[in-house]
């Protein structure tokens, strides 16, 4: 799990010490294995819904408010519709939307904070200024505004979480970008005559990879909770799409019923832990020694 | 009179695998009242064998043999009778006077915390007590002192407040590691003076580590030379610095740049790097480095050899008179 | 005297300095907020006068024109700005298009509430928080900090709004033990306004059932909004204090005989306060996320419930009013975090 190397004072193991460990790194990281089997199977759960999902989670063809049974596992809701087939689906959109607007958050901050980074001049307090003024703002605040008076709909929301998140990667890509601006492999590749952008996309790129990809796994979670969160609110995902967020809303307005709010939340829960599982023993395993551990805006949510 | 008695010390940590030696087999004696030196380079096991013995070294470490002070085995003790004895018999004085200062408490706090929990002295009392050291250990306006900053002190003064520190429960024993190192040399003989004033007037034990030995030649009484976690010589300090018995020994004093050396004669460093835990050499742990190793050297630990009160682990015994 | 003593001022200018440059960072962020919100305002359809004043009052068309002149909406847009910036400087926030009402009223109303639950939650999260924290960093790599951090990480995982539904459902409904939602019961009448938090404003005027029956109301949203932070400020003072565990003074402070106690909680935790300090900036800004949620299912009358109520009907002064509060909070929170680092650690207090 975690390995911070037992502090002695004196000594830094010898490396052939070291390097005599057994099988592949994740299969010692029992939270990292869980989060990659939690998020695979609702990556699997995702394609196959129609497979899974023993009813149509749009009709409403059942007694309403039935209690979790044998022939409705997670019960019917105030329509009359299978919730068990309403959560599998559900997977079909939380999922690969919040892949989606962590893709999109981390091409625009990283591209944004490689340019302020790499060319400073006026670009860098441009781009940092407007990070302070995104950060200014809890995060489903903002989300919120942008979401409603563009429209309340799944995709503004989506378009308003990535507002949210890209400054983020711009900060964390942007101080790499100086630390290794300055270092020495990059100026001795600019004197070979490497082109700005060839050093920016050769040389500097690669080594940002690490940092960013754990940030993105981290904001895999947060951005499931920020979308369920503003579906939550009747912002994101309009009825009768069965959105997990929108879900325990309903659920809130019966919650005698309590299977209604109960089953999507848990599954919200499950699929965040999973990538919180997976970014936290990544960076772990990144950083040892747990410097930047739980450091920078850290997770904000719903 | 011997204060402590250190027997068949060894020391190891675990690592991702196995456990690694640090200290093995080390054996010496602190008398009363002297300044006992131990000198070696870094990474040969000195620092680790004292904090071992105030059960100073990480969770993990394992210690064993026996370390008799004033009677009782601090190894073997109850962590909570050592801690007792720790600060309050036993001071200690660290190398970085820069870090070994918790920076956001006051000198005066950090001066009399001790004091009050093992005497259970009271404020103004401990202050008081404070502030007499502070002006033996010469600090200019010691009860403003009290009051102000680690970071508002200079690294020497740093260390005279830390020595003050250590002495201000008045232990029988104070180890200083390195107390001079990381100084200006002239700040290192004003910190040495010092310690040797305050030993006469207190009757104080010192364990004093360094790798400098010209600064062991100024204060020491005993020395003991460590290399590769192992002693490999001791004795009375000036015999052993006269006439080394032992080639590291011997090296180490060639690497020494010496005053009263002829001019132009050319330093001589020692060849190759110094052995470092989990790299013991087999045999001798000296032999990769020995100018006088002879076949044997290589795969036969070295016996000790006593001769009068001088002790080392040499039997080709190169520089026999 | 032999506790360290209040930290000395001994230079005031630079305390200004910074104080200043604080301030001046503050007018750019309200100013920037402004700027937003005045974009949103052109971006939305519609003359804001009519939904501002009500269906009655803009049948009148001298009333809509009083507006328009009172706004500067018949002029270029830079005039119109500079026109709403001048009202903003005399506290006019605008008048809300939903309650009628001025902004800067609603917001005296639903703040308070907000930070009366705000300041109990971000205490629950920091009294159970830190200690956590510690226990999982002394422990570190042992039992205790695996099953720490994996609470702690379901901590995170938790969505806001799942876990008052649950909480709910089990001490509302089944057990009965807390109150369903709102800050009195029904029939309970406020205290007089003085802070216009109710538990602290029925304290100061000595009516206790009021008083008890404010804090019931209250504990269970603060405990689900302090869930989060629990989490984050555990994780954060276990770095924090992993940080200089192993740092030369703290061997030195066991060099010196003092019980382990004392080591952790004086000299390590002293040492590692200034990073957990700094994660108040994000535990404010995670209560004031998370209230709008937990408002919105306890039927809490607050900032987050105003904030929400303001984006769904669009109702821009309101919206403005929300974010020029919260950018003052964000402000005022990294000044005290700011001041308390230099309370914290003496070598900064010079700068």
């Amino acid at each position: 799990m975690t390995t911070a190397p037992t502090p002695t004072p004196v000594v830094a193991p010898p490396v052939a010490q070291r390097r005599r460990r057994r099988g592949p790194e994740v299969l010692r990281r029992p939270l990292a294995l869980i989060g990659l089997a939690i998020g695979l199977a609702w990556f699997v759960i995702a394609i196959a819904a129609p497979l899974i999902a023993p009813y149509d989670p749009l009709a409403q063809e059942f007694e309403l408010f039935q209690p979790p049974s044998r022939d409705h596992l997670f019960g019917t809701d105030e329509l009359g519709r299978d919730v068990f087939s309403r959560v599998i689906y559900g997977s079909r959109l939380s999922i690969p939307l919040a892949l989606l607007l962590v893709a999109l958050a981390t091409l625009l901050g990283g591209v944004l904070g490689a340019l302020a980074g790499y060319f400073r001049s006026w670009v860098d307090p441009v781009v940092m200024r407007c990070t302070d003024l995104v950060f200014a703002f809890p995060a489903i605040i903002l989300a919120m505004v942008v979401t409603a008076s563009l429209g309340p709909n799944i995709r503004n929301a989506v378009l308003a979480i990535v507002i949210v998140a890209w400054p983020a990667y711009a900060r964390v890509v942007r101080g790499l970008v100086l630390s290794l601006g300055d270092s020495e492999f990059v100026q001795s590749s600019r004197l070979l005559g490497s082109s700005s952008r060839r050093a920016l996309v050769r040389d500097i790129l690669p080594n940002v990879a690490g940092p960013v990809v754990v940030l993105a796994t981290l904001d895999l979670a947060n951005a499931i909770l920020l979308l369920a969160g503003l579906s939550f609110l009747g912002l994101g995902a309009q009825p009768p799409d069965p959105e997990w967020g929108s879900m325990v809303a309903v659920g809130t307005q019966y919650f005698q019923y309590w299977w209604m709010g109960t089953f999507p939340g848990l599954a919200i829960f499950s699929a965040v832990i999973a990538f919180n599982f997976l970014g936290d023993s990544l960076r772990d395993w990144l950083d040892p020694r747990g410097a930047s551990r739980d450091r920078g805006r850290g997770a904000q949510t719903p | 009179m011997t204060l402590l008695a250190v027997e068949d010390l060894h020391v190891s940590v675990p690592t991702g695998d196995g456990r690694l030696d640090l200290v093995d087999s080390v054996s010496y004696a602190v008398g009363e009242g002297r300044v006992f030196g131990i000198a070696g380079e870094s990474g040969s096991g000195k620092t680790v064998s004292v904090l071992a013995l105030m059960g100073l070294l990480p969770r993990g470490a394992s210690v064993t043999g026996e370390a008799r002070f004033a009677g009782d085995d601090l190894i073997a003790m109850r962590p909570s009778r050592l801690r007792k004895i720790c600060g309050r018999e036993i001071g200690l004085v660290f190398q970085d006077p820069m870090t070994s200062f918790h920076p956001m408490l006051s000198v005066g706090r950090q001066l009399t915390e001790h004091v009050r929990y093992h005497y259970g002295t009271s404020a103004q009392d401990a202050r008081a007590r404070a502030v007499a050291l502070l002006d033996e250990v010469r600090i200019p306006d010691p009860e403003a002192a009290l009051d102000r900053y680690p970071h508002e002190f200079s690294g020497g003064m740093r260390q005279r407040i830390a020595i003050a520190s250590a002495l201000v429960c008045e232990p029988r024993l104070l180890i200083a590691d390195e107390p001079t190192t990381a100084l200006d040399v002239t700040v290192q003989a004003g910190i040495l003076r010092l310690l040797d004033r305050l030993r006469r007037d207190r009757a104080l034990s010192v364990i004093l580590i360094t790798h400098d030995l010209g600064v062991m030649s100024a204060v020491a009484d005993d020395l003991t030379v460590f290399y590769g976690g192992r002693i490999v010589e001791d004795g009375p300090a000036p015999e052993v610095l006269q006439a080394p018995r032992h080639p590291y020994t011997r090296a180490l004093l060639d690497a020494l740049p010496h005053p009263e050396l002829e001019r132009g004669s050319v330093l001589r460093g020692i060849p190759g790097p110094a052995a470092q835990p989990g790299h013991w050499p087999t045999g001798c742990v000296f032999h990769p480095r020995c100018d006088h190793a002879i076949e044997a050297c290589r795969t036969e630990e070295p016996p000790t050899i006593v001769d009068g009160a001088r002790r080392f682990a040499c039997p080709v015994d190169p520089f026999r008179r | 005297m032999i506790e360290p003593g209040r930290p000395r001022s001994r230079a005031p200018w630079p305390f200004l300095r910074f104080l200043g440059r604080r301030l001046a960072a503050l007018v750019v962020l309200a100013l920037g907020i402004t700027l937003i919100a005045f974009v949103l305002t052109q971006l939305v359809p519609g003359d804001p006068a009519l939904s501002a004043l009500g269906p009655v009052t803009s049948a009148d068309p001298e009333a809509v024109a009083a507006y328009h002149e009172k706004w500067g909406m018949d002029k270029p847009l830079p005039v119109q700005y500079l026109t709403y910036l001048g009202n903003l400087l005399q506290g006019d926030l605008g008048i809300s298009q939903l309650s009628h009402q001025p902004v800067l009223d609603d917001l005296r109303q639903t703040i308070p509430a907000t930070a009366e639950l705000a300041f109990l939650s971000m205490a629950l999260a920091i009294l159970v928080g830190v200690p956590l924290g510690i226990i999982a960093a002394i422990r570190q790599n042992r039992a205790a900090d695996h099953t720490l951090r994996v609470v702690s990480l379901a901590g995170i995982s938790m969505p806001t709004f799942w876990l008052a539904l649950l909480a709910l459902y089990v001490f509302f409904f089944r057990l009965n033990w807390f109150p369903g939602g709102g800050r009195l019961d029904p029939g309970v009448l406020p205290p007089d306004q003085i802070t216009g938090m109710y538990t602290l404003d029925a304290v100061l005027q000595g009516q206790w059932s009021v008083a008890r029956d404010a804090l019931h109301h209250l504990v269970l949203p603060a405990i689900v909004l302090a869930a989060f932070n629990v989490s984050l400020i555990m994780r954060y003072t276990r770095s924090a204090i992993l940080e200089v565990v192993n740092d030369d003074y703290v061997r030195a402070a066991r060099a010196k005989g003092l019980p382990e106690r004392s080591v952790v909680l004086r000299h390590v935790l002293r040492a590692a306060l200034p990073s957990i300090v700094t994660v108040l900036g994000l535990v404010f800004a995670n209560v004031l996320t998370g209230a709008v949620l937990v408002e919105n299912i306890f039927s809490w009358p607050g900032v987050g419930q105003y904030a929400y109520q303001a984006s769904i009907e669009l109702d821009l002064p309101a919206i403005m009013g929300v974010s020029l509060f919260v950018a003052i909070v964000y402000i005022t929170v990294n000044f005290v975090v700011d001041v308390l680092y230099g309370v914290i650690d003496p070598r900064l207090r010079l700068r």
